[in-house]
């Protein structure tokens, strides 16, 4: 007991005590992210009841932003023309319904009333409101056919700029970001290259053909499967997680030991 | 060396009678161990409590047999781990790396724990002095040269003083020739400046048309009517350079597809076409590849120093350490409908030089509005 209270009144015991609760936190942050992968939904084009289904679910979940006839409002765009797979893209990874207004709507748990059928309805209706991108069929976004190696080559000029080579993404400005692709099915990929989605430019069928986006796709795939050989990933995202990590924990444990070794003693009197 | 290897199990009682580093006469350089003298008083020498100090030297000797140990650790696994693939090389890095991080580390705490917690400890105090010379040794120069100058001849001889005077003068000025010469833009052959203003997109094919703008990593021709969703963005490359690094250091750019309602004044709008802007993808703060692009704010961002530019303003800058906008590339379509350079950028790309001057006022002089 007396060896504890020692412990206690050490000059480090606040760093080591400061070090732990740090821990804990960031343990428990990671266990909350990791909870909630959402469902892959792979959808067929829609057929006529779809569409009449998917209106009255759109005007009961979308119109209070979209407008009744998803003509757009001050709050959010109009979608004629966005097509199913702007919908799906959308609907799939969480990012609409939007929980909050914001910079950016960011991916989330997918809320209960949400699943492959509503989303394949809804989809269906917009699409009959303008046309647009569809949803891509199964074989157009399989990584197996895909070269991983030519899809690199594409995805380095034109998506690593904001999504990091490894797709773990970026910061925009004022608030906005680029997701990181971990998460991401084929599918979804596909959809926001050819919709673009919020801040992210389109890049469209008859300038990166669908059999280059399949190719990327398969980059993309490969690349978050791959191991770190040597050690830790962090995160991936190059330079500065690695200087973060070099001047907060590096710097920090330097300055402790240079304290440490120059200490003086305290007078005992 | 010395006969007292049976006191060597009580050093830490030993008081140094001098400053560290001398040892007293007499004495071996590993110290012969002097009688204990505890309890004599040696002012600014500390000494450790024994109690203390027998406790730290467990920890001590614990912290050196954990180096031992590692480092065998670290000989043991550069055996057994084979590198290869990058799984097994993983797995070596970090073996490796641990068993010496552990073994140095445990090497210079147990160090640092003899330092502070079994030597003595010293309050030392150095008197600073004047670092003038005395008066005797400064006459003693003084008159040394005066004597010299006199015996040497030089004031005396006068056709000597001035031919060594005569010699020195050139060889004084040769730095100045050399720093004149620093100024290379007059050296004939000097390229630089020109090599930086110009880029490809000035050229022409062998057929003598213009060069067609190419998509980066497929190097396929761009036709303009495909090019047709707004808010779309393309890295592109001049036909016939695709992999020449050092053309596309500079000529490399970024299309953009605009809705023709969204572009504003800034944009040459001659020199788009159908809402079709070519910018520099070369940052002109320091030159970094400035492709960040959100369509729905129409800001390029640098991802070097957060300057961002507004494309749909001719990419002027909204924030950020750049000074000027991304050059624009006067863009046209050629018979076939495919999009084609109208020449080279009216004004240098990417960050400034010292011969760059003013370019966009000698633009504007030119009649353009750069």
């Amino acid at each position: 007991m007396i060896r504890t209270t020692a412990w206690r009144r050490h000059p480090l015991a606040r760093y080591a005590v400061l070090i732990l609760a740090l821990a804990l936190v960031g343990m428990v942050y990671a266990a909350f992210v990791q909870a909630g992968k959402p469902a892959d939904a792979a959808l067929a084009a829609g057929k006529v009841d779809d569409v009449a289904e998917g209106k009255s679910l759109f005007v009961q979940h979308c119109s209070s932003c979209h407008g009744m006839n998803a003509e757009g409002t001050s709050t959010a765009p109009t979608l004629v023309g966005v097509g199913a797979a702007a919908v799906d893209f959308q609907m799939s990874t969480g990012r609409m319904p939007a929980g909050a207004p914001g910079p950016q709507a960011p991916r989330k748990p997918l809320p209960e009333w949400v699943d492959e059928t509503k989303i394949r309805q809804i989809s269906a209706y917009v699409q009959s409101l303008g046309g647009g991108p569809q949803v891509p069929a199964a074989e157009q976004v399989d990584p197996k056919l895909g070269d991983a190696g030519k899809g690199g080559e594409l995805f380095r000029a034109n998506c690593i700029q904001c999504h990091n080579w490894a797709g773990a993404g970026g910061a925009l400005t004022q608030g906005k970001y680029a997701p990181n692709l971990n998460s991401a099915t084929p599918t979804q990929i596909y959809e926001a290259m050819v919709t673009g989605p919020q801040a992210m430019p389109v890049f469209n069928d008859t300038t990166i053909t669908p059999e280059e986006k399949r190719s990327m796709i398969a980059y993309i795939t490969q690349v978050r499967e791959q191991k770190d050989p040597g050690g830790f990933g962090l995160g991936r995202i190059g330079p500065v997680t690695e200087g973060l990590v070099a001047w907060i924990v590096g710097l920090s444990a330097l300055a402790l030991a240079a304290i440490w070794i120059t200490a003086k003693k305290r007078q005992k009197s | 060396m010395t006969d007292n290897e049976h006191e060597i199990e009580q050093p830490d009682e030993r008081v140094p009678k001098r400053v560290i580093g001398t040892p007293p006469p007499g004495t071996s350089m590993l110290g012969t161990v002097e009688a204990p003298r505890a309890e004599e008083e040696v002012p600014g020498v500390t000494l450790q409590d024994e109690a203390k100090a027998r406790k730290a030297e467990k920890i001590v000797a614990l912290c050196f047999v954990i180096t031992f140990l590692a480092a065998i650790a670290f000989i043991i696994s550069y055996v057994v781990f084979q590198v290869g693939s990058p799984e097994a090389t993983g797995a070596s890095n970090l073996a490796l790396g641990s068993s010496l991080t552990v073994a140095i580390l445990s090497l210079a705490i147990g160090i640092v724990i003899w330092v502070r917690q079994i030597m003595p400890k010293y309050s030392l105090v150095q008197e600073r002095h004047l670092m003038v010379s005395d008066e005797e040794d400064r006459g003693v120069v003084g008159r040394t040269f005066v004597e010299g100058a006199n015996e040497s001849g030089f004031v005396k001889r006068k056709l000597l003083r001035r031919t060594l005077l005569l010699g020195a003068a050139p060889l004084g000025l040769i730095p100045l020739v050399l720093l004149r010469d620093l100024d290379n833009t007059k050296m004939p052959g000097s390229q630089f400046n020109k090599l930086l203003r110009h880029t490809v997109w000035g050229e022409k094919t062998k057929e003598g048309k213009p060069l067609r703008l190419v998509v980066e990593g497929t190097g396929q021709p761009i036709r303009a009517a495909d090019f047709n969703s707004p808010g779309g963005i393309l890295s592109v490359v001049p036909e016939g350079y695709e992999h020449d690094l050092n053309a596309l250091a500079k000529a490399t750019l970024i299309l953009i597809k605009f809705r023709p309602e969204e572009l504003k004044s800034g944009v040459r709008q001659n020199w788009t076409h159908d809402g079709i802007v070519a910018y520099s993808k070369i940052c002109t703060h320091v030159g970094c590849p400035a492709a960040l692009y959100e369509q729905n704010t129409h800001h390029i961002l640098c991802p070097c120093h957060q300057s961002t530019f507004d494309a749909a303003d001719g990419a002027k800058v909204i924030f950020g350490p750049a000074a000027r906008p991304l050059p624009q590339l006067p863009i046209t379509v050629d018979a076939e409908g495919y999009l084609v350079a109208q020449g080279d950028f009216e004004v240098p790309v990417g960050p400034s030089y010292w011969e760059r001057g003013d370019a966009e006022a000698e633009a504007r002089a030119k009649g353009g509005q750069a």
